[in-house]
């Protein structure tokens, strides 16, 4: 962008540029990519910008207060019931839940669109029983259900990742079915089919590059999702189990604590609120652009 | 009422019904042994076989399948061997809290979200308008256990104005009622102002102005009747929500109700417990949905004429 002039006399160019990019891209908007940003550098670094390992504790300064609030300035945001510092912790719980909810977020979009692309291929009582699925599952709370399966099977850390990975799989199955019907028969689908490419190719050459864009808002819709349903669970104490931590565990295990050291539950707190809603912005605008029926709004 | 109509909605709903009683089925004999998962592996193999003729589970199991879906269609949801009381009768007794919560928060969403969702609407693109939006996406992203905790900070330890835990009063229940209503009126603002919005735009909203219908009057006769039929739908499938945010509102504020008896259940791993609750709610959520579908038919002719065609 260029730089705006200080004199009353504005560039009516440059001025009309940057009007038009404060329109197409909000502050707001800009913003959230930036917080969402920071949080994927902040996962992908952990090792570099902790201080010191999640696990380490240091028992002679436990449930100290962060530094602003009087606490020693060698654990900036304070420590835990363990001594642990918490500006690690957090780090290490934001990688974490960051990686589970992308896995469980990556496994639902896969399933639900390979499931999508058979109900459309196949027709007929395939069909039927896929939607069936769908409606079964949009009819019911998934925390309901994955609480249950935890219940049955235990705990560890591979079922809770493919339970994250089951819920939100109808809405691409919904989604890439009725674009999958439509696109079969539009004029390249067909024009395709009668140069004698087989299905697949069509499919993963042709039909799945036109529609992705629409799975990738629908994946950036979901992600919080998984995020809320990941931090819930371990909150609950169902899902990350100690050693390891993640934001809704952190927050969970600092619920002892409210009274004597409330930053141990409200930092992580404030950081999967900041992140979820970032991603819920970002998706927001995704879909106004993407989605041309919206538009106007 | 067009039959057909009728036909395929309950024909749906019994076929959900039972895939979800086939799933409990399933992960219960998937999931091991529940016999020894109670006892331990340290019991007796004597023991383990008393138990397991006792219930049934020495059967082969395509029989215990029919029993257990007998039971179910009979109202026998299983005996709590933890509790030692039959399953439905310990869920009976948690229903009225859950109901009173539940019951509270839609009320409080629904005071909220939909007046917001209607000033948002008139005042398009103005700062009230994008104030409303803001508060709807912070509504639904703020996760309900960190709202819970953020209220009992505030309210019960520094102001010391309410109760953190329990259930008694009606003090005890305004902040899991604000809790659980957030994240609903947030959304419902939100749906409420592009329907809104959908309607507002509508030919017929141009004729009603166009012959000198005073504007209040076009609003309150025209646009908010058509507006209502969307919102009231998404309410009824809204209902998913609340019952899982209830799970966690119970468990931040020890509300006795479903919500909490699950996690505890989940925890102390009382099979037929879960099994109990995932059926129970399950059954209530089809038939919730069910209502809401066939008063939406009823409502709305476009829907039974789509429906009738195939």
């Amino acid at each position: 962008m260029t730089q705006a002039p200080s004199s009353g006399l504005a560039d009516p160019v440059a001025s009309a540029v940057r009007s038009r990019f404060r329109h197409r891209y909000p502050p707001l908007v800009l913003a959230s990519a930036a917080l969402i940003a920071a949080v994927l550098i902040v996962s992908l670094a952990a090792e570099l910008l902790a201080p010191y390992h999640y696990t380490t504790q240091d028992l002679a300064n436990r449930l100290r207060p962060p530094a602003f609030l009087g606490g020693p300035a060698l654990y900036w945001l304070g420590t835990d019931e363990l001594g642990r510092d918490i500006v690690s912790r957090l780090i290490y719980a934001t990688r974490f839940s960051v990686v589970i909810a992308i896995l469980g977020t990556a496994i639902g979009a896969a399933i639900g669109t390979l499931l999508g692309f058979i109900a459309a291929h196949f027709r007929g009582f395939v069909e039927e029983a896929i939607m069936m699925l769908v409606d079964a599952q949009a009819s019911l709370p998934f925390l309901l259900l994955a609480l249950a399966v935890l219940a049955f099977f235990g705990n560890n850390l591979t079922l809770f990742i493919l339970i994250l990975g089951i819920n939100g799989w109808e809405n691409y199955a919904r989604l890439t079915r009725g674009m999958v019907l439509s696109a079969n028969t539009q004029g390249y689908a067909v024009a395709v089919r009668a140069l004698g490419a087989s299905p697949f190719m069509i499919y993963s050459r042709h039909i799945l590059p036109n529609i992705a864009s629409v799975l990738i808002v629908q994946f950036t819709l979901n992600f919080p999702q998984t995020i809320l349903l990941e931090t819930s669970m371990s909150f609950l104490g169902f899902g990350i189990q100690p050693p390891l931590t993640s934001l809704g565990q952190m927050l969970g295990a600092g619920r002892a604590h409210l009274l004597s050291a409330w930053w141990i539950a409200v930092l992580p707190g404030t950081v999967i609120f900041l992140t979820t809603l970032s991603i819920s912005i970002v998706g927001d605008w995704l879909r106004d652009r993407f989605d041309p029926t919206l538009r106007n709004r | 009422m067009n039959a057909r109509f009728v036909a395929i909605k309950i024909g749906r709903a019994l076929v959900t019904m039972w895939l979800v009683t086939t799933f409990a089925f399933l992960i219960l004999r998937l999931s091991g042994d529940p016999i020894e998962i109670l006892l331990g592996d340290q019991a007796e193999p004597e023991v383990i076989d008393h138990y397991r003729a006792l219930y049934g589970l020495d059967r082969p199991l395509h029989e215990q399948y029919f029993k257990y879906f007998a039971g179910i269609a009979g109202g026998d949801f299983g005996f709590s061997l933890v509790d030692q009381r039959p399953v439905l009768t310990v869920i009976a007794e948690a229903v009225p809290a859950t109901l009173q919560l539940g019951l509270t928060a839609l009320l409080v969403s629904v005071a909220i979200g939909i007046p917001l969702g209607i000033v948002a609407a008139l005042n398009r693109n103005k700062p009230i308008d994008r104030f409303v939006m803001i508060f709807a996406v912070f509504g639904f992203s703020i996760p309900n256990f960190f709202l819970g905790i953020l209220l009992i900070l505030l309210f019960s330890l520094w102001l010391r104005v309410l109760p953190s835990s329990g259930m008694g009063t009606l003090w005890h229940l305004v902040m899991p009622a604000i809790t659980l209503g957030t994240a609903a009126s947030g959304s419902l603002a939100r749906f409420t102002r592009s329907s809104m919005l959908d309607v507002l735009n509508k030919l017929y909203m141009r004729t009603a102005a166009a012959k000198g219908v005073p504007r209040l009057r076009r609003i309150q006769w025209h646009a908010l009747p058509n507006a209502a039929i969307p919102v009231v739908t998404v309410l009824g499938f809204r209902l998913g929500d609340l019952v899982a945010g209830s799970i966690v509102t119970e468990t931040v504020f020890a509300w006795p109700g479903v919500g909490r008896l699950l996690v505890t259940s989940v925890s102390g791993r009382d099979l037929a417990m879960v099994q109990g609750i995932l059926l129970m709610t399950a059954f209530t959520m089809v038939i919730a949905n069910l209502l809401v579908d066939l008063a939406y038919g009823w409502i709305d002719p476009r829907i039974r004429a789509s429906t009738a065609q195939g």
